[in-house]
């Protein structure tokens, strides 16, 4: 189990001051012209070396990401987005982060932006979090007032500004080119790639966009160490986590532990564990809504990382946790998130747009056995014509649970519609 | 070059070019629906899905651009089934109503299913239902066979300059229209119809009036502007069902304005089917020999110098050079063929757009000077707007401020801007003298002015100073307005020295009752009530203001029924074909004139249509060579004096209306109706 003293996010219950004063006491904007002072490569390798994965689903080197813009600046303005359009279902650690350590996330603009060559970032909020985005600006305001941010800012020599915008409500402006489009005051819908972002995004300039809680963690990293981050975890699954676990379990929470901490410790230490005991377990979705659910038998020993997820055919994902016992419908708790993503599909690309309506209506008939046992075999091969061939990943993430579920409980499915098949026979 | 292997045949191919084009180059058949090559990439469709080495996903082949070394599949199982599944995916909400919908046999879905899809529908679920849009009178909507491929919307954004289409919701609710409900602004909202891949956007007009299969497909020009727009006329028996754009990159590339496309049904209306001959007041009904004996007796018993004869803006070639023969041999020199009394005529560097409408794409200043080219050549104005796009290109208009679809500096409304220019006090002079290829396009209503000469004088000065005519680059362009007028001064028809008359001096002699003779080839755009006493001879196929005042009347032939050469305002000679019969007793309009001849003293000395068109390359050699532009010398025209500071007025009032056969029109009727904002206009003429 993490030990306190190496939380990052050690006010995110927001039981202290959120803002500038209690962030200080907690070690934020200590210093931070120092920090700049290592320079831009030296910033950006020690963001290499500690193993930081983005945090907002796709797990990709944040370092690495960040050693895609060019180097030299040229008459094309550098930007740094940072997307704090927290959609997925289940996720809520960005949310606490604007909350309860917004100074983080300010702080780690900076450092981030300076590292990047950026002289402006914008932080796209989720348009539902009215309170989040207050508190945000207030800190940012603060930030101004202190000369943290803005002209030489924290005595730096550089300059850096910090936008609040925040979003219209679609999901599918979480995608990082949609969120691009949508930033630029247009429909949010995601981009051809390539070019990708850091050739072409935020008005055609090169753009990075990164997860709230990858910036956030950035300042800690650069203050502690990348051997102290890399230190937590297994090999390239390194440092330490928001958990979000919700759903059938005692006491639901977001907490920061270790990457790779095994599943069932996680729920059993910080949620109280699953109602009505462990073996009441019937499966978890280790990851936001858009990952593959996991039956109880995995959920024994998997570790809470990308690769270990990945091996059993899931994914980390925004590490939210959803727990569901066995007095859940898991038809139908799949078939609301087809219908969630029915929703949010934004319509741009064929496969996508008419593919989650047709699974979406499949499952719905699915729930109550109104279907042939050939067509769970039809609906595995609609999702597999969605999954892979659509602009941007919601396709994929359509795909995901509902393959899911019937990789695992197809005999659930079957059963279903056997009864019902019976019942409407009897009548 | 980067070199790339598709289907294991190595090919180097050019840098910059996508998956897709490169695989077309390689003879792979790709298919599509969203992508276009003249419209942005939106990879929305995911048809041209082709599979990629070391990429675990197909790839969409028309976004994705051609690298070193890259090894493309488009034949293998993976890239069936992506064509498969997302065929299906386009199906399962499309309505199965093919035997209804106008697109039937011509609708790519259609074929690409036949081709790519699957034998059998798996979808068991309702199908999506959508409202209807209205779009105006032209374009007809079936939204809920709309496979939201965007092309109508890339279109009418990146091409006709008009944001009027977009896309509302999102997923499966997602729906193509105007936003607020109104009617297309453009002139060219037509080829929406023809970009839509499937039957949600079809021709409101031609609704339910044929199928592709049952139509005869002619190749030809058309006459609507001076652009001569390739075109193919689809019909079906004698009647001209619609009207479509041919490609052609020089000209039109492949689109046609909304009056080159639907003023066809003006072909069915008002209509000249035989001859006519005032009697005792009245015009009675005659037969062709009665009234070929009248017309040719009165042209031989009449002096010459009293006779005149003008050809209106949608004659063609061969006829004019005919009735310029015929009224020569009579000793008839009063010959016009600018109704509009424009002040060009000599020097052919001083009629026609020197540039070619291809160059506009190199130019990188344009002074546009009492024209709007959006209505007096609305592919050509797209032409600008693309080349505006590309970036780095001035725009400067003297004239009327109107929406030509981009952004230029508005130099002034009157003449009196170019002298500014030519003193080198205002800015854009900085940009003209800056600028490699500056053009100047002047506009024919701007020479058809009384002080119309000095203007072209001062025009040719700007030319000059600006050093916009060099070595493989001509920069002065008089953009015609009619079909006829490059051909009509290419062949001499018009007065041939000072004591001939010019059409404002037939007119004027004409209402002093100097004339005893008017032969008004096809001219309807003048003042009829100016003809005075004289004996008015009329050819044409409309009855319209000519047709009212005429003595006797020749039913000649419309655009679509004969083959006819036109010079379009490049002076491109391109040549029209038959596609109907003339309708009646009408006849083709070189061999009235011929027969006319038949009966006098000395007929015309050409009997085929072959020796009417050697007759024209014997009077300028630019006839020999189809659809080319002979290089010209440049000239001095125009007349030294003082301009007059009136502002420059529109050459055309109303885009819709301009000649006989779009003032037939019903459709272009309501077009005109529903720009002025009569919203009932459409209800009215659904009887």
């Amino acid at each position: 189990m993490l030990k306190d003293k190496d939380r990052i996010f050690t006010n995110i219950y927001g039981h202290h001051d959120a803002y500038l004063a209690g962030a200080r006491s907690r070690g934020d904007w200590d210093d931070t012209k120092t920090l700049l002072g290592r320079g831009r490569d030296t910033i950006i390798e020690e963001i290499k070396a500690s193993g930081l994965r983005g945090r907002g689903g796709a797990g990709f080197s944040t370092g690495l990401k960040w050693s895609f813009m060019p180097k030299e600046i040229t008459d094309r303005p550098h930007y740094l987005v940072v997307n704090a359009d927290e959609g997925e279902p289940g996720t809520c650690k960005d949310r606490e982060i604007m909350r309860h350590e917004p100074h983080k996330l300010i702080e780690g603009c900076l450092i981030s932006s300076f590292a990047m060559g950026a002289h402006a970032a914008y932080i796209y909020v989720r348009g539902e979090f009215y309170r989040e985005t207050e508190a945000l600006q207030r800190a940012i305001d603060e930030a101004y007032e202190n000369s943290l941010i803005g002209a030489n800012a924290s005595g730096s020599g550089w300059d850096f500004d910090l936008y609040v915008h925040r979003g219209g409500g679609a999901y599918i402006c979480g995608e990082e080119t949609a969120l691009i489009e949508s930033l630029e005051g247009k429909k949010g819908q995601p981009r051809l790639k390539p070019p990708f972002p850091a050739n072409a995004g935020l008005y055609g300039c090169p753009t990075t966009v990164n997860n709230v809680e990858s910036i956030a963690v950035v300042p800690e990293i650069l203050r502690r160490g990348s051997n102290w981050f890399a230190g937590f975890g297994r090999p390239n699954n390194t440092g330490t986590k928001l958990f979000n676990i919700s759903g059938h379990i005692e006491q639901p929470c977001t907490v920061e532990e270790e990457m790779s901490i095994p599943l069932k410790e996680l729920i059993n230490k910080h949620a109280g564990g699953v109602v009505g005991g462990w073996d009441n377990l019937l499966a978890i979705i280790p990851g936001g809504a858009s990952v593959p659910l996991l039956p109880k038998a995995i959920c024994d020993t998997v570790l809470m990382d990308f690769d270990s997820l990945r091996d059993v055919q899931s994914g980390l994902g925004t590490a939210a946790i959803m727990v569901m016992n066995k007095s859940t419908d898991i038809i139908a708790a799949i078939a609301r998130l087809s219908a969630f993503y029915k929703h949010e599909s934004c319509g741009q690309c064929t496969p996508c747009r008419e593919g989650t309506g047709w699974m979406s209506r499949m499952m719905n008939r699915m729930v109550n056995g109104e279907a042939n046992i050939e067509e769970i075999d039809l609906l595995d091969h609609v999702t597999r014509q969605v999954e892979g061939h659509t602009i941007c990943a919601l396709g994929d993430a359509a795909a995901w649970p509902v393959q899911g579920l019937i990789r695992h409980f197809r005999p659930e499915i079957e059963q279903r519609i056997n009864d019902a098949k019976k019942q409407s026979v009897a009548a | 070059m980067p070199t790339i292997t598709i289907d294991d045949v190595e090919i180097e191919v050019e840098g910059g070019l996508t998956v897709l084009q490169a695989c077309e180059l390689q003879g792979k058949e790709i298919p599509r629906f969203c992508y276009h090559e003249r419209l942005s990439v939106a990879g929305n469709c995911r048809m041209c899905l082709v599979e990629m080495d070391r990429s675990p996903k197909p790839i969409a082949s028309c976004a994705m651009p051609v690298g070193e070394g890259m090894i493309i599949r488009t034949n293998t199982e993976m890239v069936k089934k992506a064509r498969e599944g997302v065929m299906e995916f386009l199906l399962i909400n499309h309505p199965l109503d093919c035997p209804i919908c106008d697109q039937g046999g011509e609708c790519d879905l259609q074929d690409q299913a036949m081709a790519y899809g699957f034998d059998k529908s798996r979808y068991l679920e309702n199908k999506r239902a959508v409202k209807d849009k209205y779009l105006g009178p032209l374009v007809s909507t079936i939204m809920t066979r709309c496979i939201h491929c965007t092309r109508c919307i890339r279109f009418a954004q990146e091409i006709a300059g008009v944001p009027e289409l977009g896309a509302t919701g999102r997923g499966e609710n997602m729906e193509v229209g105007t936003y607020i409900e109104k009617a297309l602004t453009s002139e060219l909202s037509g080829n929406i119809v023809d970009l839509c891949p499937v039957g949600a956007l079809t021709s409101k007009p031609y609704a339910f009036n044929a199928r592709s299969w049952e139509l005869e497909k002619t190749e030809s020009i058309d006459v609507m502007d001076a652009i001569g727009s390739n075109i193919r006329v689809d019909t079906r028996g004698s009647e001209v069902m619609r009207i479509l754009p041919r490609n052609n990159d020089n000209v039109n590339e492949e689109w046609i304005s909304d009056k080159t496309r639907h003023a066809c049904d003006g072909l069915k209306r008002q209509r000249l089917d035989r001859p006519y001959l005032r009697k005792n007041g009245t015009l009675t009904p005659v037969n062709w020999p009665e009234i070929i004996s009248v017309v040719a007796q009165k042209l031989s018993n009449t002096n010459g110098k009293k006779m005149a004869a003008i050809a209106g803006n949608l004659s063609d070639c061969e006829s004019m050079v005919a009735l310029k023969d015929l009224m020569t041999s009579v000793g008839c020199n009063n010959l016009d063929c600018r109704q509009d009394n424009g002040a060009v005529g000599d020097v052919r560097a001083s009629y026609i757009f020197n540039s070619t409408i291809a160059g506009i794409d190199q130019a990188d200043a344009i002074l546009i000077i009492g024209c709007n080219p959006r209505w007096e050549a609305p592919v050509l104005n797209a032409r600008i707007r693309r080349r505006y796009l590309t970036g780095q290109l001035n725009i400067g208009l003297i004239g009327t401020k109107l929406d030509l679809t981009y952004k230029y500096q508005h130099l002034g409304d009157d003449p009196g801007s170019i002298d500014d220019l030519l003193a080198g006090s205002s800015e854009f002079s900085q940009i003209l003298k800056k600028a490699d290829r500056p053009m100047v396009i002047l506009g024919s209503g701007a020479v058809a002015r009384l002080d119309g000469a000095v203007i072209l004088f001062k025009v040719r000065q700007l030319a000059e100073k600006f050093e916009m005519i060099s070595d493989g680059w001509n920069g002065f362009n008089l953009l015609q307005s009619a079909a006829s007028r490059v051909g009509g001064l290419d062949l001499g028809f018009k007065p041939n020295n000072n004591s001939t008359l010019d059409t404002l001096g037939i007119l004027k002699a004409a209402s002093s009752d100097k004339l005893d003779l008017i032969y008004l080839l096809g001219a309807d755009e003048i003042d009829a009530s100016k003809l005075g006493n004289a004996f008015v001879v009329y050819q044409g196929h409309h009855g319209d203001t000519g047709a009212q005042r005429a003595d006797a009347i020749l039913p000649g032939a419309a655009y679509t029924e004969k083959n006819a050469t036109y010079v379009n305002t490049e002076g491109r000679v391109q040549r029209a074909s038959m596609a109907t019969l003339p309708l009646g007793d009408a006849k083709e309009d070189w061999s009235i004139i011929r027969a006319i001849s038949g009966s006098m003293a000395n007929p015309l000395p050409y009997d085929t249509i072959a020796q009417v068109r050697q007759r024209m390359i014997e009077i300028n050699p630019v006839f020999s060579s189809i659809d080319e532009i002979a290089d010209i010398e440049w000239g001095i025209f125009g007349k030294d004096g003082t301009i007059d500071r009136e502002t420059f007025e529109p050459a055309i009032e109303n885009f819709y209306m301009t000649d006989t056969i779009s003032r037939a029109s019903i459709t272009m009727a309501e077009c005109t109706a529903t720009a002025n904002g009569d919203v009932f206009a459409e209800v009215v003429s659904d009887d």
